[in-house]
């Protein structure tokens, strides 16, 4: 692998935030966009905020964070001395694993964090993925409590 | 009427590495047209073969997503800041 994986830290209110939202917008996908430190041009895997977005695709297959929320999130992001780090998106039947899509859309941000959060079962399974040059590595998630 | 617009990183090698570029025009069309007649590796970045914002570029004046305005009519002015950032999106 020719890249780096940081470990996902998050604590438990942000797990939650980000699973809530997720099923609070079913049927459909929902979405959302991580802020964090960066150093060294790579985040260092903490989470400062997890942001739950609008999705503007309002698609049960496809998700676009609403543009609105992205440009918020940014200066926020930027008030803080952070950046915006990662996404998280739901997929409502499948595995949480990147899609075609996800891998082609994740081109323009390669640094970032792409979090899938599958709702498929009674149980919801959280994973965390770099995607570089349309290669996938998985992250290790560490919860903090 | 010199409008300030901030190009996320892979969209700089196609302005010679700028990451934000002085333009002209009235309208954020206007400004698109500028930039693209000097930096035409931009031309298919930012609009699709109808003329229209790109589909997964987000372009803002001033901090507002120029969608939810008049898309590529909406009016700018001296001083103001257009800013694209590539869409979060996928499936």
């Amino acid at each position: 692998m020719g890249f780096a994986s940081p470990t996902l830290r998050l604590t438990e209110d942000q797990y939650r935030t980000i699973v809530g939202h997720c099923y609070d917008g079913l049927p459909n996908e929902a979405c959302g966009l991580l802020v964090g430190p960066v150093s060294n041009g790579e985040p260092s895997g903490a989470v400062s905020e997890a942001r739950p977005c609008r999705n503007e695709a309002a698609s049960a297959l496809t998700y676009r964070v609403d543009g609105r929320d992205q440009i918020a999130a940014m200066r926020a992001a930027e008030a803080r001395g952070d950046e915006i780090v990662g996404c998280w998106h739901s997929h409502t039947h499948t595995d949480a694993y990147p899609s075609p899509t996800d891998v082609e859309q994740a081109t323009w941000y390669p640094e970032w964090v792409y979090v899938l959060v599958s709702l498929r079962d009674d149980e919801p399974v959280l994973r965390a993925y770099r995607i570089r040059d349309e290669v996938i590595a998985e992250c290790r998630v560490v919860l903090d409590r | 009427m010199p409008i300030e617009v901030r190009l996320p990183t892979l969209l700089r090698p196609h302005a010679d590495g700028a990451a934000s570029v002085s333009a002209t025009g009235a309208t954020v069309g206007d400004v698109f047209a500028d930039l693209t007649a000097r930096y035409p590796g931009l031309s298919d970045q930012l609009v699709d073969e109808s003329g229209s914002i790109h589909k997964f570029v987000n372009v803002y004046r001033n901090d507002d997503d120029v969608r939810y305005l008049d898309q590529l009519d909406t009016k700018v002015t001296d001083g103001d800041v257009v800013a694209i950032l590539p869409a979060v999106a996928g499936g």
